[in-house]
């Protein structure tokens, strides 16, 4: 048991302290922007009561809009409180998708910066499948999924097969496919069997309800089975890590991959295979996000998803468990962030800041262990790729 | 110049590097420090160096106390210190590196290197080194980077050279070079502390050995004994360093390598025309200078290397052109060059490294599902079998001495059906137990029956071992003698001289 929580200690221990001194330094940035304490800011006394008050709102209402909202329990069941919760759990649910494509790539020594584009495609997979076709509601839902799946792990794949053929990049490539896909949602969104009927505008029809992804809390909340998916998906990625030889070989390319070529590993077909589940995994995401979520495909059905989802991965450590809790922070942040902005005078670009600062220190364990004095705390190895000709 | 540690002590956690170290070297000495991997040795140089700081122990230089809390502090007493990896900058020349951390600048602000050059130029004429100070670090030879570092110590007046594993990069031809280089730098006057773990060397040149084992200082050994006295003080128990060789032959074929050549991806040769056999029970072993195409051959042997035309047969089969994966699994074990880069995955277990090409077969697996248990019982069993010296074997494979990690590569590749080694450089930066065992594995393969094709640029290892010897030069093979050929002769051909 004690092996058991050095463990959890040595891994979460660093991300735990990143996103706390990110908090912390966001929080000064409140304060000393805030007008009404710069108002103070003469007098000591007045200076701290309202700094601190203006440091404590601002956290609350974020903490509010992201978990639990005691004023939403007023006039109905306790339940109501956890509506900000449900929206956390709805925003991180593409996220935690998009980070374990990004994560597994991470673990077979790829930079798949291409989760933005992955993602267009299972969108548009899915919404197409949701729209265009019929059938009774578990098996459309399958199949909608299904075909994000298809359609993403091609576009994913598609970069594995030219670096194991040629050699290219899969940093370029994915960066420029990202241009590509958002391109080509723009262009296919534009054409007569995407185009909602009487409408101009890049929008396409809405998946017919049998395509859609159950709610799970009833109506009035808006959390829906894709969260199950997404966790199912990290379940099977630490599963396929770590128990089947297929997992064995992503690692061992990753941490070595010429010991792997020399032990007889084939390190083409494990990039293409990578990249065709990370793909698969991207679009995955893209799929539940517009059967669970969005129900019609929009130009911007992707956000800043794909890369988000970098960033999830980095903090998970491009761990299955990892990401999921960075995905569940990253959504919580960005849902409590609109409360905040709404009820208190700190902006939505709070939050963002919050995030540069949580990468900055992740990015930076040497910064940490000096501020907090650990000795020994453990790299645990940079997760950043290798170098342009790796 | 003469320094003097007392009562040197330092301990990582439970592990106690050095114990109570009392050393001295005089002017103009050349102090041998001899010790296995792990004996601490380099951990003494590190404090000394001030890289590391001691949890006691006292520094005289003439026999005055110093502290030493960095390099800086050791340079400016005068201690200098030669790594067993180089610290130089690829790109830069060897003007520039050496002066790099001291680069002064002219009046009008641009880089004084006048000065420096006169002074470089200097210093390699004075111990005979053939230095181009505006040569490309990256563009020379390792025996020649060797020099910029020693230069880069001799600039700013190192009296105390530190030389950690100078000769383990090093061919032959470059030790004895440098062992010159090292009287050279004692007939100056320059204290030399050597670490090494190679007896002949250290024989050589050293005036004074201190031995040490698991920290402690075991002996201080007179450069007259025996290579046999100076193992058993190395490692603690009599070493028997010739190895037996009992004649067994047998004249069936096992591999026949026939008009092989090898290119590089633009077709440049890299190796042309090689044609040899090895017999059942045969040890055939390819010496040469690094970089005559030994890695090539090597690689082509179990299809690591592209653009291979020509024929090798294993027991009448055809295998270039097969998956590396099909090659090893047609009968070859494969040891690889370098263990870091090839053999092994540092971040992962002893277990997992010791199925990294059966991982996909049973036991280890069944379809795509991998069997912990299967994994695990394999490693205690090879653990034990090739004596890996481990508290885990979850433990990573990176935190093992270079022994051990060489046991893993040599248990992971003789678990499959052998029917040919392939070993190269089986002991490069091994210390004398490891060989031992080493040497011992290969020729029980070879009594097994097996065909061993030993690559390997150590001279000793060579003569202890073959067979026969074919020497390579300028990838080709010169000339294939038998086992009874004199040193000389193998020297020569390894020159590229064809009798």
């Amino acid at each position: 048991m004690k092996k058991f929580y050095n463990r959890i200690a040595e891994t979460a221990l660093l991300p735990f302290l990143s996103v706390i001194m990110a908090f912390v330094i966001s929080g000064l940035l409140i304060v000393f922007s805030d007008a009404a304490v710069l108002k103070v800011i003469g007098s000591p006394g007045k200076f701290i009561k309202v700094a601190s008050s203006t440091f404590m709102n601002a956290y609350i209402a974020l903490f509010q809009g992201a978990f639990f909202d005691p004023h939403l329990t007023q006039g109905h069941t306790l339940l109501q409180g956890f509506y900000p919760l449900s929206e956390t759990i709805v925003t991180a649910t593409p996220l935690i998708l998009a980070g374990l494509s990004v994560s597994l790539a991470f673990q077979s020594g790829l930079f798949n910066i291409g989760a933005q584009g992955q993602f267009i495609f299972g969108a548009i997979g899915a919404s197409y499948v949701g729209f265009h076709y019929t059938f009774s509601p578990v098996v459309h839902v399958t199949l909608a999924l299904l075909a994000g799946i298809v359609l993403a792990s091609l576009w994913g794949g598609f970069v594995g097969l030219l670096k194991a053929r040629t050699g290219a990049h899969e940093v370029i490539v994915t960066i420029m496919m990202n241009y590509i896909a958002g391109f080509f949602i723009l262009w296919i969104l534009k054409t007569k069997s995407f185009l909602r009927p009487r409408r101009i505008d890049p929008l396409a029809p809405n998946i017919k309800p049998s395509a859609e992804l159950p709610h799970l809390l009833g109506s009035t909340m808006r959390l829906h089975a894709g969260i199950l998916i997404a966790l199912l998906a990290a379940v099977f990625v630490w599963w396929l890590l770590n128990k089947t030889t297929i997992g064995f070989q992503f690692r061992a390319v990753g941490a070595n991959a010429s010991a792997a070529k020399t032990a007889g590993i084939s390190v083409g077909v494990t990039t293409m295979l990578t990249m065709t589940i990370a793909g698969a995994l991207a679009g995955l995401g893209g799929a539940v996000h517009v059967l669970g979520n969005q129900y019609a495909l929009t130009s911007d059905i992707a956000g800043s998803f794909g890369f988000d989802a970098i960033t999830v991965a980095l903090l998970g450590r491009a761990k299955p468990r990892g990401t999921v809790m960075a995905a569940l922070l990253f959504g919580a942040l960005r849902t409590g962030g609109r409360t905040m902005e709404a009820n208190t005078s700190t902006p939505l670009d709070i939050v963002l800041v919050i995030q540069a600062l949580i990468v900055l220190f992740i990015a930076s364990p040497a910064l940490v262990r000096f501020i907090f004095r650990i000795k020994n705390l453990q790299s645990q190895g940079t997760l950043a790729s290798k170098g342009w000709n790796g | 110049m003469s320094l003097e540690l007392r009562g040197v002590t330092k301990t990582f956690g439970s592990l106690v590097a050095n114990d109570n170290i009392n050393l001295k070297v005089d002017d103009g000495e050349i102090h041998a420090i001899l010790g296995e991997n792990g004996a601490g040795k380099s951990t003494l140089m590190n404090i000394v160096y001030g890289l590391v700081q001691p949890d006691s122990g006292e520094f005289l230089v003439d026999g005055n106390p110093v502290t030493i809390h960095q390099p800086a502090d050791a340079l400016a007493v005068g201690i200098g210190m030669v790594h067993q990896h180089f610290m130089l900058i690829p790109v830069f020349s060897v003007l520039e590196n050496i002066i790099l951390g001291h680069e002064q600048s002219t009046k009008i602000g641009s880089l004084e290197s006048s000065a420096a050059r006169e002074k470089i130029l200097k210093l390699a004429s004075e111990f005979g080194f053939h230095i181009d100070p505006d040569a490309i670090v990256e563009n020379l030879s390792v025996g020649v980077q060797q020099r910029v570092e020693i230069l880069k110590a001799l600039m700013y007046d190192a009296k105390i050279l530190i030389l950690d594993e100078p000769t383990a990069v090093l061919t032959p031809q470059e030790t004895d070079e440098f062992i010159e280089i090292m009287k050279k730098l004692r007939a100056s006057g320059t204290a030399i502390i050597f670490i090494s773990h190679k007896l002949r060397e250290v024989k050589a040149v050293a005036d004074k050995i201190t031995v040490i084992r698991q920290g402690k200082v075991v002996a201080i050994a007179d450069p007259k004994s025996t290579q046999e006295e100076l193992a058993s003080l190395m490692v603690g128990r009599p070493v028997n360093l010739t190895e037996k060789k009992t004649i067994h032959h047998d004249n069936a074929v096992v591999v026949k390598v026939s008009e092989l050549n090898i290119a590089d991806e633009v077709g440049r040769p890299l190796v042309s025309n090689i044609n040899f056999e090895i017999h059942k029970g045969e040890i055939l072993a390819i010496a040469g200078v690094q970089g005559n195409g030994q890695t090539e051959l090597a690689n082509a042997m179990v299809n690591l290397h592209k653009n291979v035309h020509g024929s090798i047969l294993l027991d009448g089969q055809e295998i270039v052109g097969l998956s590396v994966n099909k090659s090893l699994h047609s009968g070859i074990a494969y040891v690889p060059e370098s263990r870091e880069l090839d053999g092994l995955i540092g971040k992962f277990s002893i277990a997992e490294n010791l199925i990294l090409d059966t991982h996909h077969e049973q036991p280890f697996a069944k379809g795509i599902f991998m069997s912990n248990k299967a994994v695990e019982e394999e490693a205690q069993k090879k653990v034990v079998e090739f004596d890996i010296r481990t508290q885990s074997i979850d433990a990573p494979v990176s935190s093992l001495s270079g022994g051990n990690k060489q046991k893993v590569v040599l248990a992971r590749e003789l678990s499959r059906p052998v029917r040919l080694v392939v070993a190269c450089q089986p002991t490069r930066g091994l210390d004398v137990g490891a060989i031992e065992f080493v040497h011992k594995r290969i020729l029980e393969e070879r009594e097994a029956g097996r065909a061993v094709l030993l690559f390997s640029t150590e001279l000793d290892e060579v003569m202890t071992l073959a067979d026969r010897i074919a020497v390579m030069y300028k990838g080709e093979i010169l000339s294939i003698v038998d086992a009874s050929a004199t040193r000389e002769q193998i020297g020569l051909l390894m020159a590229g001289v064809k009798s």
